[in-house]
Parts: structure tokens; C-alpha cells; sequence
């Protein structure tokens, strides 16, 4: 039980220590540069050798390689840097965006994994009939629709057009974080969450869907259909059980699609959350910050993974035996 | 008694992109079944008995056509009436061990197939069919793929018996089994029918299925030859009508084991 343990660890540390380096050297060829882009349009008044000094403060004038070592070092004595962007300790960042975050994807994706589950075990149950059909139809849509374009239709119709829910934001302007009521955080969290969860929906179905269609033509399905069971007795009882592998390994594996999609969401939606800080790290070249966004996202990647693994087990009891 | 009368099947398929084709499957198929009987249809693999088995309980592949006719105790065994009697008064044990749903431990599987069976306390039902095979204790609640060969065989038997129905199927129930697990099962079947339901015994065994069967159908290619009793297979054979039956019968190691003469079986292949 330790020694797969260990190795995970192990696993975890080396993909960190590449996304870490990968990110970095992302950054270094950046044609943003990071004094500029933190003086903004005050560059013009700003004298050459005030430049220099701004960079020598930062460590900007140093090789990269020293750069990288002397963020590392940092990062293991659990030193995350102080972001620019914002002008706060990057842990202090992160910890607050997360959070506005979470509820947007914690929502969607559960959203995402149960209406899509429900929908490929449905689909799967009676293939080739109308409802069947349908939601094919819907599922190849969805599948084939850009995030950020369905985000811009939802406010289009729902808040513009309709006025239902709120244009922008976590919460009405000039109101602080603190003051908000559930009601109010709910209502701005809607659309962003529902169309979020929307891009996973399709392919949970769709694979759903496949797993069930080999089952309900398997040998387990005829026998149950001797013993006398309806075709909905066989798809819950059985179907279901068996399409709950593929449905739970993509939920899992779809941790990285949906921080990426929470990206362009937060962007349409400007939801001050965890996607937005990166596009705002990005575009001005907040080096700290977009490092240690890249490794927290790696790492809830990751431990998405190794509990999809621990998952599987519950379900398929073959699985229990053998250890990685 | 359960009768099959000149069953017929075909499968339609398509030979290019328009053309449709039916292939024939079964061409003329007749045989009865009496309550208290084990019947033995015997015949080579891909001769079409496990679809003999597939239409008698009404779950055939949505491209089959089927002609002829199946009767109840005198009435007609149609779709309608086959799905109110599946799992109730037909069970099937089905021919693959892969029947068995991995994921799911083997005392429940049992049970679930006495619920559908519409059996008034499945539970108790399940138990008493596991014991009855042998299935005690935690061997009855192992997933599976922790059972050996005979166990699941005797899953099967359970399952098909749970719901109490009175004609069983058996779908090769003894197949990939060491001696003393293939006794046991067969010995199980003989006694269910001693018991009063009728067994209809499918294999390509016909020495083991002699042991236990009071009647023996010859199937070839699609057909029933003959049917004769048991103990008509004795000595060189004499007493059975068709030359494939009497040719299957020397074929054994026990007897002459004997080429059939190439005369004898080619019209029929």
C-alpha cells in the first residue's frame, strides 16, 4: 500500500517540476515584458535608468536560468512570490480567487457529470428510438459548440434580451464580497455555471452512451432479459453500473478541460475568479502568479486523477486485487 | 408439454447496399417436451441449438424471421405470451459464463433474477436455490470473477432456478467442466427433472448427456434428424432411424470410433 503510494508522489513531483519549467520557459519567450507591462501607459514618463532599477529590484536583468533556481528555491521554502497584477502575496491571490471559483466549477461539473450520465444511460437504454435520437442530435451539438461563443449567446438571450440573470460579475457593482446574500451569489453564479457545465455534458453522454450500447448487446443484458426483465430493469441495474467507469474517468479527466473552460467563461462573464487572474497574469506578464496558477492547477488535475483510480475500485471489484 | 413444430429461421441481411438476403438458419426443427424428461438435443457446434434455445424463450436478434410453431401445453407460445412467461415458467441457463455480470456479487445476481421471476420473497428464494447447488456461505457472495469454472456454472443453474420456472433451458451447462463438476451439474439437472419440470438439455456431449437424458433429438445443419430414446444408443446402433445419429454414435471413443463413411453424412451437410 506505501510503495504505490510513494510512486505516485514521486510521479506528482516530476509532472509538477515539468509544468513548472514548461510554464516558465512559456513565459521567458513572452514578447510581453514584464516592466512594461506593469507601468502601463505611464512608460512614457518613466526615464530609462528608472527602468533598469524597477528590473534590478525584480531580478528581471538576471539570466533565466537564475531567475527559475531563485523562484524555486523560494517555492520550496513555501515562498510563493508577491504578485504584481494585483499587488498581493500570489498565495493570498490564489487562495481568494479559488474560492470565488469553486462554486462556479464545482457546480458545473457536477452539473456537467450527472446530466450527462443521466442523458447516455437514457440514450443508451432504448438506441435507435426517438429519445435516443434527440439527444444524439443535442449531444453532437453541444459537442461541436465553442465555449466562449455559447457563453456570449447565453448572455445574449438570458441577460440582455430577457434581463433574467445579472450582464457581469460575481455580484452587483460597488458591493463588497462580504455584504452579498446567498440569493444574490447564486443569481450572478447561474449562467457562468450552466454554461460551463454545458461543454462537458456532450461528451459524458456520448460515452455514456457507447458503454451502454455494448452492454445492452452483451450476454449479461440477454440473460437478464431471460430471467424476465424489462429493458429499464437491465439498463439501471446493469447498464448503468457499467457505464459509471467511462462517466467517472472522464469526469476526472475533464478537470483540466473545465479550468480551461472556467477561463474563457470568466472572461465573457468577467467572473473575478481563478481563470481570470490567469488571463490577467498572462497578458501582463505576472510571472509569480501564472506560475503558481499553472502548478495549483497541475495539482488539482492530478489529485482529480488519483481519485477517479481510487474510485474505480469501488466500482469494479477486479480492479481491487492488484495495485498499480 | 412444450412443443416446437417445424420451426424455421432465417436472418435478413443486406448484400451490398439494397439487397436484402435471408440466410437460413434453422430449416425444419421439431421436437416435443415432456414435464419429468430430460431431453437432450445433440448436434455439432454452429448446427444452430443455441438458437433453437434463443427462440423458444423469444429473444431472438431483431433481424430474425421465424416460421413454424411453438406451443405452451397446447397453446401457442407467441412474443406476447413468452415475455409474460420469461424467467416465470421459461428459464434459460445460458451457454457463456460471461452471462454473469462482473460487477455484481453472485448471491444478488440470484436474487434480482428471483425478483423479476416475480417471486413473492426473492431473498429467502436466492438462498434456497444457492443451497440446493452447493453455493453456501461466502462462496455465494464472491464477485464473479473469484469463482471457479463449476461455481459459476452452478450460479447459472441457481439463477435459472430461483424463479421456480418449470421448463428449463440448458444451454451447454456443462461445457469447459472437469469430470466431477460436469456430473454434478447434470446430476442437478436430472434431478429438477425428476422434481417435474422438463429439461431440455443442449450439447454436443452426447456420450455425458446419455447419462441423464431419457430422450435424445439428432440435430444437424439446421434440422432435428431424429428423435430416439436413450437406449436406443447402444451396441452399433441399430435401433436409431438416421444415418448421421447412428454415425455420430460410432464416431465415440467408447465404440467402434468410427470415420462415419463420407456416403452417410454428406447429403445432409
Amino acid at each position: 500500500m506505501i510503495a504505490p503510494l510513494t510512486r505516485r508522489l514521486l510521479r506528482l513531483v516530476a509532472v509538477l517540476g515539468v509544468v513548472a519549467l514548461a510554464a516558465f520557459g512559456l513565459m521567458q519567450a513572452s514578447p510581453i515584458d514584464p516592466v512594461d507591462a506593469y507601468l502601463g501607459p505611464q512608460v512614457a514618463q518613466v526615464s530609462p535608468e528608472q527602468r533598469a532599477l524597477i528590473a534590478e529590484r525584480w531580478g528581471a536583468d538576471q539570466p533565466a536560468t537564475q531567475q527559475f533556481l531563485h523562484w524555486l528555491g523560494n517555492m520550496l521554502r513555501g515562498e510563493l512570490g508577491w504578485s504584481r497584477v494585483y499587488n498581493a502575496p500570489v498565495s493570498e491571490v490564489i487562495g481568494t480567487r479559488f474560492m470565488a471559483s469553486l462554486p462556479l466549477l464545482a457546480s458545473a461539473w457536477l452539473g456537467a457529470t450527472l446530466i450527462g450520465f443521466a442523458l447516455g444511460v437514457i440514450a443508451g437504454t432504448r438506441e435507435g428510438g426517438w429519445v435516443d435520437r434527440w439527444i444524439c442530435r443535442y449531444a453532437y451539438t453541444l459537442a461541436s459548440t465553442p465555449t466562449f461563443w455559447l457563453a456570449i449567446l447565453g448572455l445574449l438571450l438570458f441577460s440582455v434580451t430577457l434581463g433574467w440573470t445579472p450582464v457581469c460579475c460575481a455580484g452587483p457593482a460597488g458591493v463588497t464580497r462580504d455584504e452579498l446574500s446567498l440569493a444574490t451569489r447564486l443569481h450572478h453564479l447561474l449562467l457562468p455555471a450552466l454554461t460551463l457545465s454545458l461543454l462537458g455534458v456532450a461528451q459524458i453522454t456520448l460515452h455514456t452512451r457507447a458503454r451502454m450500447l455494448e452492454l445492452m448487446r452483451s450476454e449479461v443484458a440477454l440473460h437478464a432479459l431471460a430471467q424476465g426483465a424489462s429493458r429499464r430493469d437491465v439498463a439501471w441495474r446493469h447498464g448503468a453500473r457499467h457505464a459509471c467507469l467511462p462517466a467517472l474517468t472522464l469526469a476526472f479527466a475533464s478537470l483540466g478541460e473545465l479550468f480551461g473552460g472556467s477561463m474563457l467563461v470568466e472572461q465573457v462573464f468577467s467572473y473575478p475568479g481563478l481563470g481570470r487572474a490567469t488571463v490577467e497574469a498572462g497578458l501582463r506578464s505576472d510571472v509569480p502568479l501564472l506560475l503558481a496558477i499553472a502548478l495549483f492547477t497541475a495539482l488539482f488535475v492530478s489529485v482529480g486523477n488519483a481519485l477517479a483510480d481510487g474510485l474505480y475500485r469501488l466500482v469494479d471489484p477486479r480492479l481491487r486485487q492488484v495495485h498499480p | 408439454m412444450l412443443e416446437i413444430d417445424h420451426l424455421a429461421l432465417d436472418f435478413l441481411r443486406y448484400r451490398g447496399l439494397w439487397q436484402r438476403e435471408a440466410v437460413p438458419c434453422l430449416r425444419d426443427v421439431s421436437l416435443s417436451l415432456v414435464r419429468g424428461e430430460v431431453h437432450a438435443v445433440v448436434g455439432a457446434s454452429g448446427a444452430g441449438k443455441s438458437l433453437m434455445a434463443q427462440a423458444i424463450i423469444g429473444l431472438l436478434p431483431g433481424n430474425a424471421r421465424l416460421r413454424g410453431e411453438l406451443r405452451l401445453d397446447g397453446a401457442p407460445l407467441d412474443a406476447p405470451r413468452q415475455a409474460a412467461l420469461r424467467g416465470k415458467r421459461l428459464a434459460l441457463i445460458p451457454q457463456s459464463l460471461a452471462a454473469l455480470d462482473p460487477l455484481v456479487r453472485s448471491h444478488r445476481q440470484v436474487t434480482w433474477a428471483a425478483q423479476r421471476a416475480g417471486v413473492s420473497a426473492p431473498r429467502a428464494a436466492a438462498e434456497r436455490a444457492l443451497t440446493e447447488v452447493g453455493m453456501v456461505g461466502d462462496s455465494a457472495r464472491r464477485y464473479p470473477h473469484q469463482l471457479s469454472g463449476g461455481m459459476a456454472r452452478r450460479v447459472l443453474l441457481a439463477m435459472a432456478t430461483a424463479g421456480e420456472a418449470d421448463w428449463l433451458i440448458a444451454d451447454e451447462p456443462s461445457v469447459g467442466l472437469d469430470p466431477a463438476h460436469r456430473d454434478g451439474v447434470l446430476d442437478q439437472l436430472r434431478r429438477l427433472a425428476d422434481a417435474g419440470k422438463g429439461v431440455l438439455l443442449i450439447t454436443h456431449d452426447l456420450r455425458h448427456a446419455l447419462s441423464v437424458a431419457d430422450r435424445v433429438t439428432v440435430f444437424h445443419a439446421g434440422t432435428t434428424l431424429e428423435t430416439a430414446p436413450a437406449d436406443a444408443f447402444q451396441g452399433r446402433g441399430k435401433a436409431l432411424a438416421s444415418g448421421y445419429a447412428r454415425a455420430l454414435w460410432r464416431a465415440l471413443p467408447d465404440n467402434d470410433f468410427a470415420r462415419p463413411p463420407v456416403h452417410e453424412v454428406a447429403p445432409l451437410a
